[in-house]
This record gives structure tokens, sequence and C-alpha cells, in this order.
């Protein structure tokens, strides 16, 4: 998958956060419960998002351990937000078609016979066409 | 209306601005190089309350297609008062003036301080594309001035 | 008919490279009137305006237009050139060709059309101007500050010395303003007070100012050399010529639990108080919303102690009425209310403080006597963390978007000041940016890290939690090393912004003084006049224009008291020509006119008319030009069109919207 710059324009269109807002004042990051967990801490999104690498946000482990507490978006002096963004480089990789991050036949090994079937189907409608 | 007609179609703006405030704020908008469409002329008046409603029908029968009203805002204004009489004065003018058809989108008072270069610049940008979506003002003018 | 001058200025490039000044002085040439046109360089300039002056000897004009900057910005330069040739300064007309079009446009056919317009609107104006003469106001030479801190107390005593009367008005009991409350200041660290207290001595000494304690400004009007201003002496309760500041009443009063506004409210005070030892005047006030006496009728302790009789229950507030010829506001600031802010836990933690509640902790004379000690268990700290730009530099709607500018140094100094007296004490700074331009502050900021070992982290902290032990949890990070950062403290100090003083926004109404979106009153020109008030006769000192430390608002006190000087120093006044006329034989006497006037300039006159050969005596409209500002309310209000405004006439605006709309 590969992110031209129009992906930067649509980060900042689904976020609705101008980046260049920031002041590097690291609150969003001292704020944020799963710092430790992160490789992209939330302050640096915003400047990955500057400066156009896209790319290296989607390959992240941070996108998947944001938690969408909003305590970033709660507190950022500067209405910038990088909650917003993090969510917005989510919906980037779930928009993403054709993209085989489910095989069937990984199914049944992953299946727990607690998980709904609704909620199987409409998983694997998403991320496999 | 075709792409082309929105072309050639160049509209008259005035902008009465007050001294103290709006004057001073476009002012700021110069020196800050904030741009907004050069339709807009502005008139420099000592305050809101000198705009006499005359001047407004005159531009509209000269063939403006737009005129804006800009004041210090209410409880600021450099004479205590004035922004006051021409907030009433202007909003019985243009609702006549809605009613012989000339949009209300064609007409409209904004306050502006000193301090608001981005207000002004922002708010003209805004009345332009007002003003451009409306098309040329048919309703008023005197076609002895047409030419 | 008249002969024009149009003079088009390149102002260097600034102009020039987006309007093509030669078109728009050929197109001149094709104005009625126009018989003379040029361009040059800079018409600002000796040469250019001597190119004026010249054109206007030589071809005998009677109108100059100038297409160069804002009026607002050379008006009056071109009006005393004009004025220099001989050409009434009412003839000159200004086309904005730079702020509203060079400057804001970026394809020169279209900057050099809309000059050309520009011009012809000016064009078009000049050719109904007439001149004007301005009349005479007298100026009376007395001054009023309103706010009594450094900032008011500077000026009056400058104004004082150049020998004119000031009058000061505090609404606390005291003057001294905000820099009584601090300890010590940076970044020579001498005491606050040490050098504070002789000037408020020697402004109460001074045999030429007055200064109303406990007063608030009531009432403004008249203009520039001649304010009437009404001051509100409120009720002390106190005779201030009786009472000799014993203090017996403040030991014996009963009521002792109010909080003492001069220490945060860290303490208390008794109901009848003087704020602070060295407060002047040294005289209590009694806090109506805490006197027994006041409230319920049954005590009246103070009265019988008081051995001067001076105590008076019955006191009312007061009204003062003053003549002024120039006001001064010094209204200072407050630091901004901390709701907003909750992840700091202010609201739910005694140690979390603001830095002044610090200052008045460091200060011998505070709650603590100068000890540095937690406000909840009285233990001394060992770990302080340090939190900067709290409610500074936020876009959001939360905090203010500016920057609080003093905040960076005094948290310097706290940090220095703590590792100096206690060196057990660790001491953690958390900043976005160390801001310190100023003469030795870069230094005094080094000092703090190098030689007193205070430890300072570039980045923000997210949210103070307090635990269950009675510690701070302190949630950071460190943006260098790129780690979160939890941090045990005991006691957390909030840089937290300042603002304008609450009631600043009821003064700038009273003045007609200009305000911005954050409550700082605007100066007249950013750069230029620094000091000045659009409004005439307004001065500005201190933190009511922008956040400033105590050298830089001493120095535009100053600065300030200069400009009030330069005005009381003159006996008579130019008045604006530009002001209503009533056409005589239109007037029918109607009286609207005067009811929308806000000055009361018009008043009514039976004259001898002779209208059409018919004699008649008709009562008319009479405007005083000394009164009248020129605002024009009541041109557009006269029902016959009798009311003219003289230099922005109903001919000339219409002259120009035609000119626009050609």
């Amino acid at each position: 998958m590969s992110f031209s710059k129009n992906q930067v324009e649509l980060v900042k269109e689904i976020s609705g956060v101008n980046p260049l807002k920031c002041m590097k004042c690291g609150k969003c990051s001292a704020t944020c419960p799963s710092f430790n967990e992160m490789d992209i801490k939330p302050h640096q999104f915003v400047s990955y998002v500057v400066n156009g690498d896209i790319q290296s946000l989607v390959d992240s482990k941070s996108l998947w351990k944001c938690l969408s507490c909003f305590a970033c978006i709660e507190r950022c002096p500067r209405d910038v937000k990088p909650g917003k963004l993090i969510d917005a480089a989510r919906q980037l990789v779930v928009r993403e078609r054709d993209k085989n991050y489910l095989l069937a036949d990984e199914i049944p090994e992953l299946l727990d016979p607690e998980t709904p079937q609704q909620l199987l189907v409409s998983a694997f409608r998403r991320y496999k066409r | 209306m075709s792409v082309e007609n929105k072309k050639e179609f160049k509209p008259k703006i005035v902008a009465f601005c007050c001294n103290w405030c709006s004057y001073a704020g476009a002012d700021l908008a110069g020196s800050s190089r904030l741009n907004y469409p050069a339709d807009v002329k502005i008139i420099r008046v000592p305050c809101s309350c000198r705009v006499n409603p005359m001047f407004i029908l005159r531009a509209f029968e000269k063939g403006a297609d737009g005129v804006i009203m800009c004041g210090c805002h209410p409880g600021d204004c450099h004479y205590s008062t004035g922004n006051y009489y021409a907030r009433r004065r202007m909003t019985l003018l243009f609702s006549m003036l809605d009613y012989i058809g000339i949009e209300n989108g064609r007409t409209r008072v904004e306050w502006v301080s000193a301090a608001e270069g981005v207000k002004f610049s922002t708010t003209m940008n805004d009345f332009v594309e007002k003003i451009y979506s409306l098309g040329e003002n048919v309703k008023l003018g005197d076609l002895r001035c047409k030419n | 008919m008249q002969r024009i001058g149009v003079f088009v200025c390149h102002c260097g490039s600034n102009i020039a490279a987006t309007v093509d000044v030669n078109k728009v002085k050929e197109m001149a040439m094709f104005e009625p009137g126009v018989v003379h046109a040029e361009e040059y360089q800079y018409m600002c300039s000796e040469a250019g305006q001597a190119k004026v002056i010249d054109a206007i000897r030589e071809k005998n004009l009677t109108g100059i237009v100038i297409c160069s900057c804002s009026p607002r910005m050379h008006e009056a330069t071109f009006r005393k050139a004009a004025e220099r040739a001989g050409l009434n300064p009412y003839m000159v007309e200004i086309a904005n060709i730079r702020e509203h079009c060079s400057w804001i446009h970026k394809d020169i056919k279209e900057g050099t059309e809309k000059a050309v317009i520009l011009m012809r609107a000016a064009v078009a104006k000049v050719n109904l101007n007439t001149p004007l003469k301005p009349g005479e106001s007298r100026v009376t030479k007395r001054a009023l500050v309103i706010g009594g801190g450094i900032a008011g107390i500077q000026t009056a005593l400058d104004i004082a010395e150049a020998g004119y009367e000031v009058d000061i008005v505090e609404k606390t009991p005291s003057i001294g303003g905000k820099m009584s409350q601090l300890d010590k200041t940076f970044p020579t660290l001498d005491c606050s007070a040490c050098i504070l207290t002789p000037k408020m001595v020697e402004a109460a000494a001074h045999e030429k100012i007055t200064i109303y304690t406990y007063s608030e400004v009531d009432k403004v009007s008249g203009f520039v050399g001649d304010f009437t201003v009404d001051i509100r002496k409120k009720a002390r309760f106190v005779d201030m010529d009786k009472c000799t500041g014993c203090g017996a009443c403040m030991e014996k009063c009963p009521s002792k639990k109010s909080l003492s506004e001069f220490n945060q409210g860290l303490s208390t005070r008794p109901a009848i108080y003087i704020p602070f030892a060295q407060a002047i005047p040294n005289v209590p006030v009694i806090d109506t919303q805490a006197c027994i006496k006041l409230k319920t009728g049954k005590c009246g302790l103070c009265e019988t102690v008081c051995q001067a009789k001076a105590i008076d229950y019955t006191q009312k507030d007061e009204i003062i009425t003053e003549k002024y010829g120039a006001i001064v506001v010094a209204t200072g600031f407050d630091i901004i209310k901390l709701d907003n802010y909750d992840e700091y836990a202010y609201s739910q933690s005694k140690d979390v403080i603001t830095s002044l509640e610090l200052e008045r902790i460091m200060n011998a004379a505070g709650p603590t006597k100068g000890h540095l000690e937690r406000l909840s268990d009285g233990k001394a700290p060992k770990e302080m963390v340090f939190i900067q730009c709290v409610g500074s530099r936020c876009s959001d709607t939360r905090g203010k978007s500016y920057c609080s500018k003093i905040c960076c140094m005094y948290t310097a100094k706290h940090a220095m000041l703590i590792r100096d007296k206690y060196p057990d004490v660790n001491v953690t700074v958390f900043y976005i940016d160390v801001r310190t331009p100023g003469k030795n502050f870069d230094e005094f900021y080094r000092r703090a890290v190098e030689q007193y070992g205070v430890n300072y982290v570039k980045g923000q902290v997210g949210k103070v939690i307090p635990q269950p032990n009675g510690k701070l949890l302190v949630k950071g990070v460190d943006l260098l090393d790129n780690k979160q950062i939890l941090k045990q403290a005991d006691m957390v100090v909030l840089a937290t912004a300042i603002e304008p003083s609450s009631d600043v926004r009821k003064i700038a109404t009273m003045l007609t003084a200009s305000i911005d979106t954050n409550n700082f009153l605007t100066e007249a020109h950013a750069k230029l006049k620094p000091v000045e008030s659009p409004t005439a006769g307004i001065f500005l000192s201190g933190v009511c224009q922008g956040p400033k430390d105590i050298p830089e608002t001493v120095a535009q006190a100053g600065a300030a008291a200069v400009k009030a000087i330069g005005l009381l120093a003159k006996n008579k006044l130019l008045t604006n020509p530009c002001t209503a006329l009533s056409d005589t034989l239109l007037c029918n006497g109607c009286s609207t006119c005067a009811n929308v006037c806000p000055y009361g300039a018009i008043s009514y006159e039976n004259k001898e008319i002779k209208d059409h050969g018919i004699r008649e005596t008709r009562r008319v409209a009479v405007v005083n030009n000394a009164l009248c500002q020129g605002c024009g309310a009541c041109t557009v209000t006269c029902p016959s069109g009798a009311m003219d405004l003289q230099g922005f006439s109903n001919r000339q605006i219409i002259a120009e919207v035609d000119a626009i709309c050609q």
C-alpha cells in the first residue's frame, strides 16, 4: 500500500485537524495512557503528518494501541488533537479495499465460539472483498 | 450561469468602513497581507452611523452588486452609540431592499475591530463569494448608467 | 472648478510591485478637475513633500490627492505639507492604494484597476471639498491615572514631577498593585517591597498627587483636554482624616474569618482591615460582607476601641466630580481562573498552587512567614514541580492565545530561590519553550540550570493526580528523551496565564478606547504609538496594553506620562473641523438630531430666516463646534436633510460611491 500526497490531505480532511497549529508542547504524549505501548508517540504523529510520512503511521503499532480515550483531544491546548489524526490514519487502513487482512483459511483457527457470527461476517466483508 | 459567464462577471462591491475600527481593521488586513478580492472598494466614514441609507440606494442605483457596512463592535463605538443607530437603520433598510428584489445576501453589516484584520479579510472573501453566487444585480439600477 | 493635483507614491516596491503607478498617474489626468499628476518613489519623504509643495505653488492647485498608504499613517504629514504651501490642509485626500490595494492583491492588472478606481473616488471627493478651519478648545491642566499599581504610580510621579496635578484612582484599599504582592523580582532578585514602598510613599507625599483609594471611575464625559469624570469613593466606614492607623480595631474585631485578598486567600483577615503592613493610605476599611455591625447592627467593638473616633458606620459612597485634560489607563492584570484546567488538580489539592500564591508563601509577611511548606499539612516539600504555560498559548477556548511573557522568568526565579534556600529540595520545571528576551534574562535562566541545578524538562504536563498518601503524581513527558515521566511531587506550582483586569472593559467603554479580543487596550499604532489609545487624550500604561514585566511597565509608564505631559503643556488644542453643520434654510427645528447626539452638541435657537423673500423667525438647530466630535449620527437622522457633516458631506460620499460604481 503506498500513500501519495493525497493521503496527507485525506488524513487532514477525515480528522478535520490542521497539524501546523501544533506548538510541540507534548501534552498529548504526557497524558497518553498507552504511551509505553506505542512506537510512534502521539506528539510524533503530528510531525509525521506534517512531513507527509503517512506510510510509517499506517505501518505503526501505535495505530492499534491508541485507546481512543480522547485525553489528548480533551487537553490539547492548540486544537491539534493527535487522537483524531490517529483515528484518521486508522480510517485510511479500514477504507483500503482488496487488502488481505483476513484469509478464509485462517478463520477456523481464530474462531472463538463466543464471537457472534454476524461480527465475523462483517469483518470478513470489510477486510476481504 | 455557465462558467464562462461567471468569469466575465466582475462585481462592484462598496464597503463602508468606520474610521476607528473597521478601516483600521482593513489596514491591518493589508499590512498582514491577508488577501481578499479586488472587487471590494472601501469608503471611509467617521462612524457607521454616518452611513445614510441614501448612499446605499445610490450605490445600487449606480450598478453596485453588493454593499457591506462595517463598524465597531456593539458597545465599542468610538462615539459610544453610533453603531447602535446604524444597526437599526440598516435592519430596516435591508428588509426594504429585500422587498424590492435586492436580496438580503447583497447587503450586510459586520462588526470588525481594529485588531481583527483576519476577520476583515475572511468577511470580505465570504461576502464576495456570496455576491458571485447571486450574480449581477439588476434591480434598482438606473438604466441610463449602463453602457 | 477645482485645480487638482494627483501624486502617486511607489512606496519603494510596496505599491509599485503590484500597481502600475505610471498608469494610475496617466489615468488621473483624465479625471475632472485634475491639472497635474506625478509619481515618485517616496511621497512622504522630504523630497516627495517638496514636490507636492512646488506643484501646489506652481500650478495654483486648489486640492490634492495623494495615492499612497493609509490616511491613518500619513494624512497628517501631507496636510501639513499642503499648509506650508498655503493650501488649506482639508483640501487633501488620500487614496489608500497600499493597505487596501497593493498589499492584498497579487495581480498587477487587478491591482492597477483598483488603484485607479480608488484614485478616482478620492478625486471625486476633493472636487467637492471645501476649506475647513479647526476651532480651539481649552486644556484642563490635570491628569487622571486609573489604577494605582507600579504603572499608575510611576506615571503619576512623572506627570507630577513635570508640575501638573495628578489624581490616582485605585479600586482596592491601598495603592501598590500586584507588585506589592511579589516577594523578589527578576533578574536581580531584589526585594519587591523594598523598591516599591519608597515609590508609594513618594506618590502619597507628593503635593501634586491626590490618591483616591477604594474608589472607582463611575462616569466619563467630554473629550481630549476637557474630560469630566465622576469618581465613586466607596464607603470605607473609617474617617481617613481622623484615623491614626494604630490597628487597635483590627485586633479587637471578632469577625476574623475573611480570606485575605492580599495573601491570595491563603490567610485570614478581620472584617476591618488594612490589606498589608506598608499599605498607603495606612487606614483600614470595613468589609461590609463580613462586618457583624453592618450586617446585624450588633457589635460596634471597633468603634469602642478607636481612640481617634474614626469609625463611622453611617458613611455612604461619595461621588467626586473632577475635570481632567488627559487620562492614563493603568488597570493592570489578574491571573486567570483555573476552573477550565481540572487536569492540574488545582481545585482538588491545596498543594497545587499558582505562582502568585507561591510568591506569598515565599514572602516573610505571607501566610507561612516565608517558610516553604505544603499548605495541606505544613510539611517541607522535597520534590517540587513547576508547570509552565498554564492557560497561555492556548488556541482552544479554554485559555489565552497569547504568551503571558513573565512566567518563564519568574519560574526561573522561584526555582533558583528555592534551590538556594532549601538545597535538599529537587526542583523540576516542565517547559514548552523557555523565553528569555531581555537584558540579563537568559543569563539568569542559565544560572538556575547551571549553578542551582534546576531540572528543566522539555514537555508539558498532562495530568496531576493527588495520591492517597498526600503526594501528587505528575504525569509529564520528556520530549527530548521521548519518554513519559511519572513523578511523585510534594508541591506543584502552576505558571498561570495573566489577563487584563476584569473591569477594563467597563472602563474602556466609558473612555471609548478600543479593546482587542483578549481585552487588552489597543494602542494607536503597534510600533509608533505604543502608549497612546486611538482615542485622543487617553494613554496606556502597563499590562492593560499587553503582558509586560516590571522594567517594561515602568518604561511604558514613563512614556505614557510624557505623552500626557505633552498634552497638558498645551494651552489650546485644535479641534477637528469635520463637524456637523445645519442648513438653517432646510432645518425645521424638530429636535430629532439633538436626541441622537452623544455629546449634547446641538441646541436650538430662534433665528431670523430669509427664505424666498419671506422673512420669518424659525427655531433651528445650531451645532457647538467645540463639543461636536463629527460622528455624523445627526446627519442621517435629520428628516429634512438639513444636517450635513463637513469633510464627509452627503455630496462627497455620494461622489465617492458614484466613482466606485462607475
